[in-house]
């Protein structure tokens, strides 16, 4: 029979399918972080089991963590109880455990691809809607709720029913100024968050081969904005060249056994989806959004449109503007903005940080912005410094903080304030997500260093 | 955490005919911060049931002598936006064993059936009589009978099916959990593991 991409994995992780009821999934890699895990830890505690594989299993702590003096005790009291369990948790059962200043700590999604956790045809899971991420090197990876952390942690299993399939493809070459993360703010603002929900999604087709691992990275990150569980890409000589060498990438031997399963994992010419979507590379541009959520998104030189042009209710739409403070018809192009936040499992990677700084490279920070820029690891956090990107950025007016999610949640100190604007690299512009009323314009790295040198929504390809 | 089985549920019912009621109205985010699965119940709908300085919000539903009871009549698309399964730990921890909506969100669903709280999913119609049935007589009994798969308005018989997979039924009839499940099986997936690298 013909297989996905997706079948082959999931399939061969399958322990037993029940009857009218969920598969029972192998999980080869555990992700846990500090929020989503102390109330499972406890859950094995009283029913008195152990961790049944603590190799398979990698905690870091990033939700609430601050970004700048990460050496001294953690201030706000709640959080640091929380990175203490998750610490204790850890030591107790074998985990191994990448705490605040450790040299492997930073994002979640960030460390595992770059210690070599992440690898083709495996399944990850990870209590954190990011972790479709790992999907950018053809693992199946999706995120889980506590319980299901609990479950993992337990018995390496998860119980879930298969989700259907889509592929959606797009070929042709993206022009210059146009980014991973336009591409997928661009498919989630045709799909909306909800056109893929119960849906795997593959992206195939010429622009996400000739993406870098970083920026499949970043597509993979946001499948779960359009609603699906997760997105993958196969694996190829790309995929391959970047894990090689890397601390827990199979050497030797076992590499080549490995790389042989790998080299299978692509959807057979005739597999059947469940659904298909085609784009053009032509059709897209640099992107930001107006609105409060990741579907509620244009080009950047386009007009916010009318609520008679969108679907759904109309009542939503203009309460969504309203928050925001923008009319429907209006340019978003010279909008004036407060803040300027690059970093998150969606842009945090030395790539977006490249990029963010060749553009402000001989500018100047505009003076009324505030910029938080915020490596994902500090792996990243070294090279940028070692490349010589940090002199730049300091010439150019900007500060570097250390490693974490910061304002992509704003559990921690990195909140915005009410009816400010940012122009964030992360992956969510919900009501209150960078802080209480705080409104989020959700955009490429490039789009946020143009916003950071001009003190307002600028096309980058204008700063050229 | 295993939970009291699920059998036939007999109880009043707390009306809240509001549509897309999401997990962030739920449980509001500032209260993720716990280490324990411990007091959600109190802040179930913290901000729709008190006000900042938390004195209670003599109009919302929770704070309504009128209306008690274990199962929780919800509008249209109730558990929509965020995954956190605290949401669904508020519910239970209150006290409710059970949702009544027209549509659930995919994975405040789940988060229910792993914990021991039962979504019964009816018609728009049906949550309609049943809104209609509690309006005019508060303390009214609603049965919801997990072995057949039926939930009934005492009062006038008027019933509907609902639907709920053969797994997790056995589940909720049974108090068990995934994990019991997958316990149980054990040796299953630790033959699995051995033939799967790391
Ligand atoms: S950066 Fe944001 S989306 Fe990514 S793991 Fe952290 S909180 Fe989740």
């Amino acid at each position: 029979m013909k297989k996905t991409l997706f079948d082959k994995v999931w399939d061969s992780h399958v322990v037993r399918s029940i009857n009218n009821g969920p598969d029972v999934l192998f999980i080869d890699r555990h992700m846990v972080h500090e929020v989503t895990s102390p109330v499972a830890f406890l859950g094995l505690k009283n029913r008195g089991i152990n961790v049944l594989y603590p190799n398979r299993t990698f905690a870091t702590a990033d939700h609430n963590t601050p970004t700048i003096n990460q050496h001294l005790p953690v201030a706000d009291p709640l959080s640091a109880n929380q990175l203490k369990a998750l610490e204790e948790n850890s030591k107790a059962h074998g985990i191994s455990y990448w705490g605040l200043g450790h040299k492997k700590n930073g994002i979640v999604h960030v460390v595992g691809p770059e210690y070599g956790i992440t690898q083709p045809g495996a399944t990850i899971v990870c209590g954190d809607s990011h972790t479709s991420t790992h999907g950018a090197f053809g693992a199946i990876a999706f995120g889980i709720g506590t319980s299901e952390v609990e479950m993992v942690l337990a018995t390496q299993c998860i119980m879930q029913p298969k989700p259907k399939k889509m592929r959606i493809t797009i070929d042709g070459q993206l022009s210059k100024g146009v980014t991973p993360k336009d591409v997928a703010l661009f498919i989630i603002s045709k799909l909306s968050t909800s056109g893929a929900t119960g849906y795997f999604v593959e992206y195939a087709g010429e622009v996400f081969r000739e993406l870098s691992m970083e920026g499949r990275m970043t597509v993979c990150n946001l499948s779960i904005e359009m609603g699906a569980r997760g997105g993958m890409i196969a694996p190829d000589e790309k995929t391959f060249e970047y894990i090689k060498g890397r601390e827990f990438t199979p050497e030797g031997t076992a590499w080549d056994a490995a790389k042989k399963y790998w080299d299978t994992l692509y959807t057979d010419e005739g597999a059947v989806f469940d659904k298909e979507l085609h784009y053009t590379a032509d059709e897209i541009e640099p992107m930001i959004t107006f609105g409060t959520n990741p579907g509620m998104g244009m080009s950047i030189s386009k007009k916010i449109p009318t609520a008679a042009e969108v679907e759904g209710a109309a009542t939503t739409y203009k309460k969504s503007l309203d928050y925001m403070g923008y009319d429907e018809g209006q340019d978003m192009l010279g909008k004036t903005i407060d803040f300027v936040f690059l970093g998150s499992c969606t842009n945090g990677r030395i790539e977006d940080f490249r990029a963010f700084t060749q553009l402000v490279k001989g500018r100047q920070k505009a003076a009324h912005v505030t910029a938080w820029l915020v490596p994902g690891s500090h792996k990243v956090m070294d090279a940028i410094k070692e490349e010589g990107l940090l002199d730049i950025l300091h010439e150019s007016g900007f500060e570097l903080r250390e490693p974490g999610c910061s304002a992509c949640l704003a559990m921690n100190d990195d909140k915005v304030p009410a009816g400010k604007y940012a122009v964030s690299t992360s992956n969510r512009n919900f009501e209150g997500r960078q802080g209480p009323g705080s409104r989020t314009l959700l955009a490429s790295p490039l789009v946020a260093a143009a916003a950071a040198v001009t003190g307002k929504v600028t096309d980058p390809r204008t700063l050229y | 955490m295993a939970y009291e089985p699920f059998k036939v549920l007999k109880s009043t019912a707390v009306p809240l005919p509001i549509e897309n009621v999401d997990t962030d109205q739920i449980i509001p985010a500032r209260f993720l911060k716990a280490t324990e699965r411990v007091g959600f119940g109190d802040n179930l709908f913290r901000d729709w049931r008190y006000h900042q300085d938390d004195t209670p919000k003599a109009d919302f539903v929770l704070n309504d002598a009128t209306f008690s009871g274990k199962i929780l009549v919800g509008g249209k698309n109730f558990g929509s936006g965020s995954s956190r399964e605290h949401a669904a730990w508020a519910v239970y921890d209150y006290g409710f064993r059970c949702v009544v909506s027209s549509f659930f969100a995919d994975i405040f669903r789940n988060n229910c059936l792993n914990i021991g709280v039962l979504p019964v999913q009816v018609s728009e119609a049906f949550l309609a009589n049943l809104f209609a049935a509690i309006e005019a007589v508060p303390k009214t009994e609603i049965i919801v009978d997990l072995p057949q798969q039926k939930i009934t308005l005492s009062a006038t018989g008027a019933s509907e099916h609902f639907d709920i997979n053969d797994y997790k039924k056995e589940n909720m009839l049974n108090g068990y959990d995934d994990i019991d499940y997958l316990t149980n099986i054990k040796s299953e997936i630790e033959n699995f593991a051995a033939q799967t690298p790391l």
